[in-house]
Parts: structure tokens; C-alpha cells; sequence
């Protein structure tokens, strides 16, 4: 089962490197793993997803939350939640491509945010499901190169991970 | 002699340079907060990036320095300190090759949950990442084996973390807590004030279990038929020997302990069933595997204990205290966690039971107790007691009577260990140190220095191997340095025994690369570091070379017993096995197995 697990985190330097060796040294599986300061200065947030049975998630957010570093934890997953990626895509734009991928860009509700004479640089958020599929819409042309900023989440109403 | 603290020096560390405020410098202020914290001792080896923080000791005499012959040394008896003592162990070390040293030393107390507090000089911080003369990334290699560990940039942040290394390594459930310290930070000064508290926002261990867990958990255990208290190392940390008591005398519960565990419970009660595992009692791993319902306390269910999972306690229902939550649930199901400081939840249980106005309702354990007493009559122990040749097991029951039962016995990895946990005797906690969960050979000497240091006028023995003996023998020049009077009980079998067994049993009695060829003269050895030394080759002489080697009060006598080449160590359950599926020695007959259980 896939989980999404919310993190704070003491802003300091070796907090992360902790959480990555947790996850290697116990052989725990990581997806992707987002991590980036907070409107507090002294915390950043983490969010994991991992899979595993329910046992050996129980383990990992028991062991995390044994990390000195780690301050506050939540299990998105747990409840209903918003999770959303980003993703920067730079693909040949060249002919009748140019048009094929502007309406792909707009069917997923993307954006065309760099241009050259044989390129476009194409910006989606979304789900990953969402990203997985336009990825595989792009295969009318030819995709140059992808990033993915990781799946990053929030508790929807008022469930929050906050001090 | 070179007698600690014997030159005269001030006992007040450092006269204020400004007018009201302590202005110290780095290095003065880690002396300071050692002396602030109550710190005697510390264990170390000096080196240059560790120079500023030497400098400092010299200047005071309160924090005395023993000087290892070699960092694991120092890592080892810092934490033989703590181990018999309670206190967390302080070592000190130098950059690069200094820590790297300390490193088996650091992991050894990790896996048996030691409180230590490492302070590992660095190189300066302009040249942290330069590849620099002896740096390593201490904080990088040390994550894996530690609690926690601390990079400290600026000096105004020092007694901080000083005094947050030392709460965390001592609370909740405890561990080593290294604090790199880079030289410039230990030049720089700041204002010195210890803080008397902490407190850490993302760190709270629990300590009280919860009440209704508890109510629940007596009501599980006063209806058992065939119940078992299964209790750990988390006892003896925890100083829960007498909860631990008063509670199974209460229930009139039969008690068993891992190798962690042994002293937490006397041995010689008739409640007490010996260790379990995979060198555990027969009477023991039976009750263990047949138990309807057992109580772990502070226990971790390691392998060596469990043996095969699938096989583990068929019909058991488990009630797990522990202080970390990580612990419950990790290798086995449990009916009820209770997390929480086992001394404070055993005392909360026997208040429980105590409500509840029971006696022991002994008619329903009976037949219990009569099926336990059949096992035990087993004597899963027993070995030959006309042999010829020195039995390791002879030597190690002379020296329980010798010593009384009351001394501190240190001892290396092998089975020699196991022969220690098995027929010593201990009657109380903190007396039984060695490395059970990373196994460390080395760990003997070095550790029954910190010891004999916390206890001086305390036996402290070393039961050792002579492989195990040769991987910190260095320390012996340690001994001498500070006279400490450790008695060393070399069980030589001129084999890795515990390799050779394991070779015997699985490998078709190929016997790769465990025999110990070349060895040294012990006795000679032990003499040219200006100790003692006896060799001892017959049955009948062992009783005599033990009174006289602990006659010699003031003297490190090394006995170099010759032992059976070819004892092996029993019961032994063997990997993919369950508790009733032990080998018993074949001498001591066959397993009985009458059982019908619901
Ligand atoms: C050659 C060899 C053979 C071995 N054979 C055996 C064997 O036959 N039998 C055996 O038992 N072991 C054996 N071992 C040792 C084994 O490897 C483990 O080290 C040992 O079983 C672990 O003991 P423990 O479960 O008591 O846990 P420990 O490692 O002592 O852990 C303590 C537990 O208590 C918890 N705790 C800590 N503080 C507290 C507190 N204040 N309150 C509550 N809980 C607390 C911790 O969280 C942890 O879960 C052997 C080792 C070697 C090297
Ligand atoms: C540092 C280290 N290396 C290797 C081992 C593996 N090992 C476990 S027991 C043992 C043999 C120990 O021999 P000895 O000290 O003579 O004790 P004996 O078993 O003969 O009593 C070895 C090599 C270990 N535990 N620690
Ligand atoms: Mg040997």
C-alpha cells in the first residue's frame, strides 16, 4: 500500500540526511521524498511516500518519530488530503507538433513557459497520476527531458500537521 | 607511578577573564560542563585538532583522564562504566583515525542501548569539507550507531549541546550521543552558563505506562494457565529489579531473562527459569514456546532469543512494556504495548495486582509448574564433571564460588560469554557486562577498566577468550598505568570455539581458519606489562590458582586456564528453529515431549 507521510523537521543541517539513512539502513522503500523550509525558519517540512504493509509503515513512522530531529509527524494517507507534483517537461516542438502539444498542454491544464524555434519547456501540476499520464501523452513527440519535484501534501479540512 | 591526578594542580578550572560574566573558552567550557554535569572520569587519547580541550583538563583535576591504549578502548571502557554504574560513559578522542577508532566502540553501546557521550575533536571549521589533514565526516559515520549526534559551529551553542548530549543519551530509552567539536570553536570564547535544563521540543520519552493498558494487561495475566514474565536489559537500565521481584513473587509467575537481562532476577529463586534463547535453559525456551500468555518487559525480542518467528510462541498472548515504541510490535505481534519506563509500569502492575486483593491462585498454575519442573529436571546444563581436562564450565562455577556470586564479570564474545550467562550465578543487576547485540570481541578488558574504575574496591573479573583477549590486549598497559587489579579468566581453547562449533554443526567439521595458531606466552606476556600471570592445565588446580590470584588484591593476574578443545556450548537451538527444538547436549539425554495444549 502506498502511504504519504508529512514530516516537520528541525531546520538543520544533517535533519535529512538522518530521515534518507533511516529509510536505507532499515531497507524501507522511498517513492520520492520532498523537503523544504516552512513559514517558521526553524522547521522545514518533509513528505515521504512509501509502500509497504500496514506493519512495516507502523515501523517506519514509530522510527521516525524516534529521530531526535524530527518534531511532528502526520500520515496524510490516514484521512482525506490534497497531494499535488510538479512537473517541468522540455520537449521537440517542431512542425505539427508545435500544435499537437499546445492543445495536450491545455487538456491537462499545463503551461507553455519556455519557447525556442524547435522546443517548448511545459509546466503541469497535478497528481501523479495525473503527470503520469500526460508523460505518456507527450509520446506524439519527443520528450528531451523530465523533472518531477516529488509528491508534496496537505490534510484537507481541518486536520493540519502544525506546532 | 603516574597515579591519576597526581600532580597538584587547582581544583577550580579557569579564573574568570571579564569582570562578572565567565568568559571561557571552548575548550574550557566542555572541561567546565563535565565537572557541572559530575562527570569523574573520562576515557581518551589525545590528538591535534583535541589539543585546546587536553590543554584544558591539564588545568584542573576535577574530570580525571584515563589514557587508553587505543580509542575502541576508550569507547569500550566508558561504557563498562555506565553499564555498571548507570551514568553515562564520556569519551574523548582526537579527528580522522581518533574517532574512527572509537567507532566499534560507539556501535557496541548502541545495540545495548548505553548511555555514553562521545566528544570527538574536528578538524577547524574553515577546513571542514577540504579533505583536510585527519578529517572524517564524524557526524556521517557515526549516524547509523548512535542516538543522536551534534556538529557544534559556534561556541556560544557549546554548553547547550553539552547538556542536551547528556539528556539524551541518559533518558528514555538510551544510547551513545557524539558531539563533534571542531578546533577553532574550542579557541573561541563565549560566555559560560550550564543550563540547569532542557528542554527539547521534538524529543519527550515517555515514562509512565498508561493506566488502562495496565488494567487491562493484569486482567490478561491474572487469567493465564501457563504464563511466563520474559524481562530484558530495559530491566536493568531501567533499575527495575525489585518492581521486577516484588511483582513475579506476587503472581508466584515463573521469570526468565535474555543475556541482557541476567541479575535483574537472582538466579537461584525458584521462580527464576534461567536465560532463553538460542543458548537458553531447556526449561526456559519450553516455557517459552508452550506459555499462554507472556509479559515482556524491556526486552526486544532479538533473534538469538526468538529463534524462527513463524515457530515463536504458538499460543501466546503478549503483553510488551517498553520505553521506545519502535520496540513493541517490531519482530512480533502484541495483544498489549505499554510503553513506558519499565520500572515505573512494574510498580504500576504490582500496585494492580496488589488492588485486586488475589493471593496467587496457585491451583490454576499448577499443573504449570509441574510440567516446568519436569524440564528442569532435564538439566540442560549438566556437563562432565570427571573430564580430565578443564571444563570451561568447571572454571567459570569455581569462580561464582570463589568471588560469592558477587563480583563484576566482564567478558568478551564466544562461548566463553555464553558459559559466563550460564553458570555464574548473578544475584544482582548491573554485575553481567558484556556485547550482546553487536557481539564485539575486545569489548572484555577495555570494559572491566571502567569498572574497576567506577568500583574499586569491587572484584572485577574478565572472562575471556584467547582470541577475543588479543583484539584489545593493548589494554593491559592501561591496567598497569592506573593499577587496576582486574582478574582476567582466559578460557583458552587454542580455537575460535564458538566458530569452531558452528563449523562442527554445519560445515561437516571443516575447520576454516578458527584455530588460533600462534599464540603468545599469556603468562609471559602479561608480565612483561608488569602483571601477574598463571597457567593452569588440571581440574584440581583451578580452585587453588582462584584463591590465589584473588589474594593478590592489588595485582591484575592473568589466569590462562587450558581448557577442553572440543566442549561445546548447550543447549543450542539452531538456526530456522523453534524454542522446543533444541539441541541438548549429548550427554544429558533426550528432550521429553508430552505435551497437549489447547
Ligand atoms: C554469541 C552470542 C550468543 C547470544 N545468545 C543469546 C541467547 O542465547 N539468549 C539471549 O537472550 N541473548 C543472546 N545473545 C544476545 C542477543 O544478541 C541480544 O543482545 C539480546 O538477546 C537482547 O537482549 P534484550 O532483548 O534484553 O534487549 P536489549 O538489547 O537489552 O534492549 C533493551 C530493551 O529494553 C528497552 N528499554 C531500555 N530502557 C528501558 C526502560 N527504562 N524501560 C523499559 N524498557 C527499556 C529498549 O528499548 C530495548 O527494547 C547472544 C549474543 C551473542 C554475542
Ligand atoms: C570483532 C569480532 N570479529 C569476529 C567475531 C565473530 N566471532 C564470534 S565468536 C568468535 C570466536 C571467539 O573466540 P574466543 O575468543 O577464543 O572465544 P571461544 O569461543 O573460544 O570461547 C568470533 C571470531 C566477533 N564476534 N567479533
Ligand atoms: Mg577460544
Amino acid at each position: 500500500m502506498r502511504h504519504i507521510i508529512s514530516i516537520l523537521l528541525e531546520n538543520e543541517s544533517g535533519a535529512l540526511s538522518r530521515v534518507a539513512g533511516l529509510f536505507s539502513a532499515r531497507g524501507y522503500n522511498i517513492e520520492s521524498l520532498t523537503v523544504a523550509p516552512t513559514e517558521d525558519s526553524t522547521l522545514s517540512r518533509m513528505t515521504i511516500v512509501t509502500a509497504g504493509s500496514a506493519e512495516i509503515i507502523e515501523q517506519i513512522i514509530k522510527q521516525l518519530n524516534k529521530l531526535v530531529d524530527v518534531v511532528k509527524l502526520q500520515e496524510l494517507t490516514d484521512g482525506a488530503h490534497i497531494e499535488r507534483e510538479l512537473m517541468l517537461a522540455k520537449v521537440k516542438a517542431k512542425g505539427e507538433a508545435r500544435e499537437e502539444i499546445k492543445r495536450l498542454v491545455d487538456i491537462f491544464r499545463g503551461r507553455i513557459i519556455d519557447v525556442t524555434d524547435s522546443t517548448y519547456t511545459l509546466e503541469l501540476t497535478g497528481t501523479v497520476g495525473k503527470l503520469d499520464a500526460f508523460v505518456k501523452a507527450l509520446e506524439v513527440t519527443e520528450i528531451i527531458e523530465v523533472v518531477r519535484s516529488g509528491v508534496t501534501g496537505i490534510a484537507r479540512g481541518v486536520r493540519a500537521l502544525s506546532l | 607511578m603516574n597515579r591519576i591526578g597526581s600532580t597538584i594542580r587547582s581544583r577550580v578550572l579557569i579564573q574568570p577573564r571579564g569582570a562578572k560574566k565567565l568568559e571561557l573558552t571552548g575548550a574550557e567550557i566542555v572541561v567546565k560542563c563535565l565537572q557541572d554535569e559530575g562527570i569523574e572520569y573520562i576515557f581518551g587519547y589525545p590528538g591535534g585538532a583535541a589539543l585546546h580541550i587536553y590543554d584544558a583538563l591539564y588545568r584542573q583535576d576535577a574530570v580525571k583522564h584515563i589514557l587508553v591504549r587505543h580509542e575502541q578502548g576508550a569507547s569500550h571502557a566508558a561504557d563498562g562504566f555506565a553499564r555498571a554504574t548507570g551514568k553515562p560513559g564520556v569519551v574523548l578522542v582526537t579527528s580522522g583515525p581518533g574517532i574512527t577508532n572509537a567507532v566499534t566502540g560507539i556501535a557496541t553501546a548502541y545495540m545495548d542501548s548505553i548511555p555514553m557521550v562521545i566528544i570527538s575533536a574536528q578538524v577547524p571549521t574553515h577546513l571542514i569539507g577540504d579533505d583536510a589533514f585527519q578529517e572524517v565526516d564524524a557526524v556521517g559515520i557515526t549516524r547509523p550507531c548512535v542516538k543522536h549526534n551534534f556538529l557544534v559551529k559556534d561556541v556560544n551553542d557549546l554548553a547547550m549541546t553539552m547538556k542536551k548530549a547528556f539528556f539524551v543519551a541518559a533518558s528514555g530509552r538510551p544510547g551513545p550521543v557524539l558531539v563533534d567539536l571542531p578546533k577553532d570553536v574550542t579557541a573561541q570564547t563565549a560566555e559560560y552558563i550550564y543550563p540547569r535544563t532542557v528542554a527539547m521540543r521534538s524529543y519527550a520519552p515517555v515514562s509512565r505506562g498508561h493506566p488502562k493498558q495496565i488494567r487491562k494487561a493484569v486482567d490478561m495475566l491474572m487469567r493465564a494457565d501457563r504464563p511466563i514474565i520474559y524481562t530484558g536489559g530495559g530491566v536493568v537500565l531501567a533499575e527495575g529489579q525489585d518492581a521486577l521481584r516484588d511483582l513475579v513473587r506476587m503472581l508466584h509467575y515463573p521469570c526468565t531473562s535474555t543475556l541482557m537481562g541476567l541479575g535483574a532476577y537472582p538466579h537461584d529463586d525458584p521462580l527464576f527459569l534461567g536465560m532463553l534463547g538460542m543458548h537458553g535453559t531447556y526449561e526456559a525456551n519450553m516455557a517459552m514456546h508452550d506459555c499462554d500468555v507472556m509479559l515482556a518487559v524491556g526486552a526486544r525480542f532479538d533473534d538469538r532469543v526468538t529463534g524462527e518467528l513463524a515457530k515463536f510462541s504458538p499460543y501466546a498472548k503478549i503483553v510488551h512494556i517498553d520505553v521506545d515504541p519502535a520496540s513493541i510490535g517490531k519482530n512480533v505481534k502484541v495483544e498489549i504495548p505499554i510503553v513506558g519506563d519499565a520500572r515505573s509500569v512494574l510498580e504500576d502492575f504490582a500496585k494492580e495486582v496488589k488492588s485486586r486483593h488475589a493471593e496467587p491462585d496457585t491451583d490454576r498454575t499448577k499443573a504449570w509448574w509441574d510440567q516446568i519442573e519436569k524440564w528442569r529436571a532435564q538439566d540442560s546444563l549438566a556437563y562432565d564433571r570427571t573430564s580430565k581436562i578443564i571444563k570451561p564450565q568447571y572454571v567459570v562455577e569455581k569462580l561464582h564460588e570463589v568471588t560469592q556470586g558477587d563480583a563484576f564479570v566482564t567478558s568478551d564474545v564466544g562461548q566463553h560469554q555464553m558459559f559466563a550467562a550460564q553458570f555464574y550465578g548473578f544475584g544482582k543487576p548491573r554485575r553481567w557486562i558484556n556485547s550482546g547485540g553487536l557481539g564485539t570481541m575486545g569489548f572484555g578488558l577495555p570494559s572491566a577498566m571502567g569498572v574497576q574504575l567506577a568500583f574499586p574496591d569491587d572484584l572485577v573479573c574478565c572472562i575471556t577468550g584467547e582470541a577475543s583477549i588479543m583484539m584489545c590486549i593493548q589494554e593491559l598497559s592501561t591496567c598497569k598505568q592506573y593499577d587496576l587489579p582486574i582478574k582476567i579468566i582466559n578460557l583458552n581453547n587454542r580455537y575460535m570455539g564458538m566458530v569452531r562449533q558452528w563449523q562442527e554443526f554445519f560445515y561437516d567439521r571443516r575447520y576454516s581458519h578458527s584455530y588460533m595458531d600462534a599464540l603468545p606466552d599469556f603468562v609471559a606476556l602479561a608480565e612483561s606489562f608488569g602483571h601477574s600471570g598463571m597457567r593452569i592445565e588440571k581440574p584440581g588446580d583451578v580452585e587453588g590458582a582462584l584463591q590465589e590470584a584473588f589474594a593478590m588484591k592489588d595485582r591484575l593476574v592473568f589466569m590462562d586456564f587450558i581448557t577442553d578443545q572440543s566442549e561445546n556450548v548447550y543447549p543450542m537451538i539452531a538456526a530456522g528453529k523453534g524454542h522446543n527444538e533444541m539441541h541438548l547436549n549429548p550427554g544429558s539425554g533426550e528432550p521429553i515431549q508430552e505435551r497437549e495444549l489447547a
